[in-house]
């Protein structure tokens, strides 16, 4: 027992106290810590950030799972191997392995290293983040490229502000914008969507395995539907980002946040609702021939919306700015999406200008309260 | 005249261990402590040495900065012992009760006005339970508040049951009413369906429903006249109304109060007859690593086995500490024994449930991440997390913007409770009382 090792090797006083932060993140991982309440209430609730954080996990699973076989069934489509589905799968899930543990065994690594610097304990917050990341990157991306993209997220968009809760930006969308601008050569076009590297097979014609937000973008509605149609979308049954093809899986994961209240449905609803406008408002206006809820299942849009923009840390604060906060984010994915030529995926780059602009929608949000507040005072 | 009040906000945090309206017994205390420790922000000066004798309603000490608040004890007997701590502070004066107690005779006559109100409660040791809001500090002399709030409920966890507890007592109360109606208007609220109280009168009556913190009279405040930037109102425990009402009526301080003993961890739950500053283990026998709250399981004092209850104390929690460590807590899909308000347990499933709960934190210190969770549980027109946040910046005009004045660390209770990452919010919530206290003298 932990008691009567007192000084154990890795307690105060011991040989190796300087690796306690790692220790206690092991140690409170197995057995919930036996702090007791020292001031403030004397009873505490059972949630716990590891509680949180694993929710949101499980959550990503569904999309995950159904992406592993999405790997396999664009690979075997477009080369025309007539894989069974268990084989569709486990391909997926060989090519999705690498890409989890370097992602999470680099930003671990940072996490608890950060963690043993500033003395405290590690952060739970990477549990998602690590899981994200590989979901929303090509399922080809060189790993040497995903473990810098890792670091660098990880570092400068996190532990410079003091790890989880402090950060300004949600760190695995960072990640990708990293991958982004750095290596756009891996990360956009028509040839990266779709995992080759295994199957033994050379660069085929690339135009066939374009996402449909490139064809939509390229093509209009006709080369778009003669390609897939709404249910392939929405079944997800078309290359893209891992975890973002399928609008079930998405949903189902959604089902479970809203439920557990760990993220807010306030915003899911209203990016949905700023990116229909934004869609019907272009249909309208002649910007494109899509109807407006073809947006919702094309691309990364809803994968953002329920697992990315709604990152407690980083989205809005304040529920009156969690709308406003909400409806930009869908509002500006679209419009990136219809008056941009050359980007048309806007989800990442939205969510990250409304991250940066959260707190000025809560400033305001809460200025109007206070300024109210004062005013009712002075009537009563 | 009545305003009603339905609060929606809020959570009542299920702890086993309610006592039932039944005396199990009456303690006649062998030692009473009287604690400058239960007064926020008093500096006190001793008035008695060891050896002195003292009558039920003889002060013992009084207020450095006013000499003319006293601080009574409330038996007769002889001082045996100055408790100091740390730098000679005061912690407790102990009075050794007599067999057959005496009384101070303060005259039965009622008082006429203000200033006769005002003169009783210093004599009696009364002003000491005027709590002046804002910050929560004992009354000022010179204030003249706005109004008096007296919640007669409490919605807090395991509470003592006022309507028991001064069910027999109403007179006293109504007496205790009209003294401080003389003084400014008093605000009563009471708890919606069947109240001892609801026949009040010289009083403004709200009837408030709702989840916990509901009872706490700040939340009330804030609904029926939010405090603003040089307001003042008073707030006063009906216990001490009652307390003052007896004492217009029979001339006697008489303190002796029911008390609920609560809590997973009590042997026998049940009501205690006692006086405040009765030793703890005269009221209970407390088991081995059992913690005893003087007060509720969310704000309540940490007394120690060998503590006494505090003055404002009708209710003692005990509880196990939780030092026990459980495996996989947080992975476990289900942990039947832990409540949980959020809906990432299934404590949902069972609502009516109460639960055996333990004093472990059940996780570590994190920074803030869920917000929300916060709102749920405050019900008050403020943002409470940006509230918590100046108050840890120490930002005088952010705290006062945010509703400083407004709260009592009590009103955010359960803030702590139930954060995700394990924040003191009513540690800072102090913290950023004192600032302001210190900034604004």
């Amino acid at each position: 027992m932990a008691e009567e090792m007192k000084p154990g090797l890795f307690e105060k006083g011991g040989k190796l106290y300087w690796l306690h932060s790692s220790i206690d993140a092991f140690d409170t991982f197995l057995r919930v810590p036996g702090t007791v309440t020292a001031k403030g209430a004397h009873v505490r609730d059972g949630i716990d950030l590891k509680r949180v954080m694993i929710m949101v996990v499980i959550a990503l699973v569904p999309a995950a799972l159904f992406g592993m076989y999405n790997v396999g069934l664009q690979t075997s489509t477009l080369y025309g191997l007539n894989w069974t589905f268990w084989h569709m799968f486990f391909y997926g899930l060989l090519r999705m392995l690498p890409l989890f543990v370097v992602s999470y065994a680099v930003g671990l690594a940072i996490e608890f290293g950060s963690a043993q610097i500033r003395g405290e304990e590690v952060n739970e917050g990477y549990l998602v983040t690590g899981f994200l990341i590989p979901l929303i990157v090509p399922v080809d991306v060189p790993l040497w490229m995903l473990a810098l993209a890792v670091a660098f997220s990880v570092i400068f968009v996190k532990e410079v502000f003091g790890g989880t809760g402090m950060n300004i930006w949600n760190p695995a969308l960072v990640a990708r914008a990293f991958l982004f601008f750095s290596y756009p050569s891996s990360m956009s076009g028509s040839s990266v969507w779709v995992s080759k590297t295994w199957a033994g097979l050379g660069d085929v014609d690339a135009i066939s395995a374009a996402t449909p937000l490139a064809i939509a973008h390229d093509a209009g509605i006709e080369g778009l539907t003669s390609q897939y149609s709404f249910m392939d979308m929405f079944y997800g049954f078309i290359p893209g980002s891992t975890g973002e093809t399928s609008v079930i899986a998405i949903l189902l994961g959604a089902i479970l946040l809203v439920w557990t209240g760990v993220a807010s449905w306030k915003i899911m609803v209203s990016s949905v609702a700023g990116g229909l406008l934004i869609g019907w408002l272009g249909q309208l206006g002649g910007a494109t021939q899509l109807p407006c809820y073809y947006q919702l299942v094309m691309g990364g849009f809803l994968f953002g919306s329920v697992f990315m923009a709604t990152d407690p840390v980083t989205a809005a604060q304040t529920e009156t700015g969690k709308w406003i906060y909400g409806f930009l984010v869908g509002a500006l994915a679209v419009i990136v999406r219809l008056w941009n030529p050359g980007y048309m995926e806007g989800m990442m780059l939205a969510i990250l200008l409304m991250n940066t602009m959260a707190p000025l929608i809560d400033h305001c949000v809460v200025s109007v309260h206070t300024s109210r507040r004062a005013k009712k005072a002075l009537t009563v | 005249m009545s305003n009603n009040l339905d609060l929606k906000k809020g959570l009542n945090v299920p702890v086993k261990g309610v006592a039932a309206p039944v005396v199990i017994k009456t303690v006649t205390p062998d030692v009473v402590a009287v604690k400058p420790t239960d007064y926020f922000g008093l500096v006190p000066r001793l008035l008695v040495k060891e050896g002195d004798s003292v009558q039920a309603g003889s002060p013992v000490m009084a207020d450095k900065m006013h000499p003319e608040i006293l601080f009574t004890s409330p038996v007769s007997g002889t001082v045996q012992e100055i408790v100091r701590g740390a730098k000679r502070k005061l912690l407790a004066v102990l009075v050794k009760a007599d067999v057959k107690q005496v009384y101070v005779d303060f005259g039965k006559e009622a008082p006429k006005d203000a200033a006769a109100v005002k003169a009783l409660l210093l004599k009696t040791g009364l002003w000491g339970t005027l709590v002046q809001r804002p910050y929560g500090v004992m009354a000022g002399l010179d204030v003249t508040p706005k109004a008096i709030f007296i919640s007669t409920f409490s919605t807090a966890p395991l509470a003592a049951d006022t309507d028991y507890v001064l069910g027999d007592a109403l007179a006293d109360f109504q007496a205790g009413v009209n003294a401080l109606a003389k003084v400014a208007p008093v605000h009563v609220s009471i708890h919606k369906g069947e109240s001892a109280f609801v026949k009040v009168k010289d009083a403004t009556l709200h009837v408030v429903s709702g989840p916990h913190p509901a009872g706490n009279v700040g939340v009330q405040i804030s609904h029926i006249s939010p405090i603003q930037k040089g307001d003042t109102v008073w707030t006063m425990n009906p216990l001490h109304v009652a307390a003052l009402g007896h004492v217009v009526n029979t001339g006697k301080l008489e303190l002796t109060r029911k008390v609920a003993v609560t809590g997973p961890a009590a042997e026998k739950l049940g009501y205690v007859v006692a006086l405040p500053g009765t030793p703890v283990k005269q009221l209970t026998s407390v088991g081995e690593g059992v913690r005893v709250v003087g007060g509720d399981v969310l704000s309540g004092e940490n007394l120690g086995a060998d503590g006494y209850l505090g003055m404002f104390q009708s209710q003692l929690t005990l509880l196990k500490e939780g030092y026990e460590r459980e495996w996989f807590g947080w992975a476990k899909p289900f942990r039947p024994k832990v409540h949980s308000s959020s809906w990432c347990y299934f404590s949902w499933l069972t609502p009516k449930k109460e639960y055996d709960m333990n004093t472990n934190l059940h996780g570590g210190p994190r920074a803030f991440v869920e917000t929300k969770c916060f709102e749920d549980v405050t019900p008050m027109d403020i943002f409470p997390i940006y509230l918590i946040k100046a108050c840890l910046a120490g930002d005088i005009e952010k705290m006062e913007k945010f509703g400083i004045y407004e709260v009592l660390p009590e009103d955010l209770a359960l803030c702590d409770y139930v954060d995700p990452s394990k924040n003191e919010i009513q540690a800072y919530i102090q913290k950023g009382i004192d600032l302001m206290i210190k900034e604004m003298a």
